[in-house]
């Protein structure tokens, strides 16, 4: 008897699919995913895990939280990730400590894999979500990650 | 209302006032089809916008919104553009049938909606063999195809040519004996008088449960003979690029296009035709008025065309051999067996009548 055994099985599971895709048919007005992109630029948010490019956040007192560790670029596969770094005369301690002096991020280069990221022990590189990278020329796409005169925020290092 | 349904009776008698009545006969039957060409092919058109519009609700997506309000002229503008494109072909295809399958398939198709009674007396053509017509010229599509095939000359496309051909000689195996069913019921094949029968209620009411089982089967095997997923093989994007329209470009791919939608419009038409009382309203509400019958008929027609897109846009593709076995070890054989109880029903009149 499996034969109509299976007959019933088919059936069943059929329209246990179609009364799926009825139900998401009948909301698909309220729930379209479609972005209707040029028409909503002004507010269109990206969400969290969209891959836009690196960026390093700074706080309002201009500190960011890289420590000039190099395990980013270290960890990027194309080398897009160049930093240049010093040993300076740490004015709180008086030792001589390693400080990035420019965290340079080639977008150009980025395939957007992320590894950076999960490379950084201090969480000081970031995806930002902006996508509108185009620009009209190549050396626009060099991007110096740290702000001018930023320092190292207290505390990240222990 | 007091317009004269019958268009071809009325045709001919405008004709025959100037002209002998030979011409005027032609006159009506070149008119007639002008007429259903123009519009057949509007709304094949807009058949392949609702396609798109409904695969996009079920996918979350819009669908067409830019050309026209609500996108409503996006597949006028799409068949604009492919008249206006090159006809490309491959070099060492057969010239002659690879410009043929195209007008094989569409004419075919437009062949058989000459003999739907969209209403009352709304008919070009009542043939007293509507249904073996309808079933006839339904599968003289897949020559064309075949033609296509064979005759671009090209692998893709003969796979899928060959697929084809296997596809419709077996699922139109089920469509006609499911249709059969229904024949014992109504005792006759000419599709009006089909439609008179079921004044005592539909066709799958009056047929209760082997009805309800054939129209199933119909169902199943009508999508089937349209080569629409989940039965595709003829063209499975990943497997075959685009099946037997491959080397096809421009009109002529139209043409293979707007066929695959006219043949779904006759197979849910043929459906509502048999199983649903065709131009007939529920309950007889609107029985005064025959020319609200074309309303009813397009409203199941759609409905029907609705389902089968559901059908598309939910199952997967099946392989070709999950294909067969699903016509010869399940259709067919519980087909000939539905055929045998819709016959015990009607010789004991365990039909429902109101």
């Amino acid at each position: 008897m499996s034969y109509f055994g299976d007959i019933y099985k088919g059936i069943k599971t059929l329209l246990t699919g179609m009364s799926v895709t009825g139900k998401y048919f009948l909301t698909s007005r309220k729930g379209a995913i479609t972005q209707q992109y040029p028409d909503n630029r002004k507010t269109l948010k990206m969400f969290e895990r969209f891959r836009g490019e690196v960026v390093m956040p700074h706080d309002e007192n201009n500190e960011h939280r890289c420590t000039g560790c190099q395990k980013c670029e270290l960890a990027c596969p194309n080398g897009s990730i160049e930093i240049i770094w010093d040993r300076q005369i740490d004015p709180e301690s008086g030792k001589k400590k390693k400080m990035i002096d420019q965290h340079i991020y080639h977008l150009g280069m980025c395939t957007m894999c992320g590894l950076c990221i999960e490379a950084c022990p201090t969480d000081a590189i970031v995806w930002a979500q902006n996508f509108e990278n185009s620009v009209y020329d190549r050396s626009y796409l060099t991007k110096v990650l740290n702000q001018p005169n930023s320092k190292l925020k207290a505390g990240v290092e222990e | 209302m007091n317009i004269s349904l019958n268009i071809t009776k009325t045709i001919t008698e405008l004709l025959s006032g100037f002209m002998s009545e030979g011409a005027a006969n032609i006159g009506a039957m070149v008119t007639i089809a002008l007429i259903y060409l123009a519009i057949f092919a509007v709304a094949g058109l807009y058949l392949v916008l609702l396609e798109r519009k409904i695969a996009a609700w079920f996918q979350l997506r819009l669908g067409p919104n830019r050309v026209g309000p609500w996108g409503l002229l996006q597949t006028m503008a799409d068949a604009l553009k492919l008249v206006s494109k090159e006809l490309t072909g491959t070099v060492k295809a057969d010239k002659f049938l690879f410009n043929l399958a195209p007008y094989f398939v569409i004419v075919s198709s437009l062949m058989a909606l000459s003999v739907f009674p969209f209403t009352q007396e709304f008919q070009a053509f009542d043939i007293n063999i509507g249904i073996f017509f309808l079933i006839a010229i339904s599968s003289i599509g897949v020559i064309g195809i075949l033609l296509g095939g064979w005759a671009s000359n090209n692998k893709f496309a003969l796979i899928g040519a060959m697929r084809s051909g296997v596809q419709t000689i077996s699922y139109e195996l089920s469509v006609g004996l499911s249709l059969l069913t229904m024949v014992l019921l109504t005792g006759t094949l000419q599709l009006s008088e089909i439609v008179e029968v079921q004044k005592n209620g539909w066709l799958i009411i009056q047929g209760h449960i082997p009805a309800v089982i054939a129209f199933m089967i119909y169902m199943i095997a009508g999508t089937a003979e349209t080569n629409r997923a989940p039965f595709d093989m003829v063209e499975a994007e990943s497997e075959l690029g685009a099946g037997f329209h491959t080397e096809y470009s421009g009109m002529k791919f139209a043409y293979f296009f707007l066929a695959e939608f006219i043949n779904m419009f006759i197979i849910a038409a043929i459906a509502t035709t048999v199983f649903f009382g065709g131009w007939l309203s529920p309950f007889g509400i609107t029985e005064s008025i025959p020319w609200l019958g074309v309303f009813w008929f397009i409203g199941k027609t759609f409905m029907l065309v609705f389902l089968m897109m559901w059908f598309r846009w939910t199952f997967p593709r099946l392989r070709i051999d999950q294909l067969l076995t699903l016509e010869w070890k399940y259709l067919l054989p519980l087909n000939l067996l539905n055929i045998i109880l819709m016959a015990v029903i009607v010789w004991l009149n365990l039909t429902i009548q109101f």
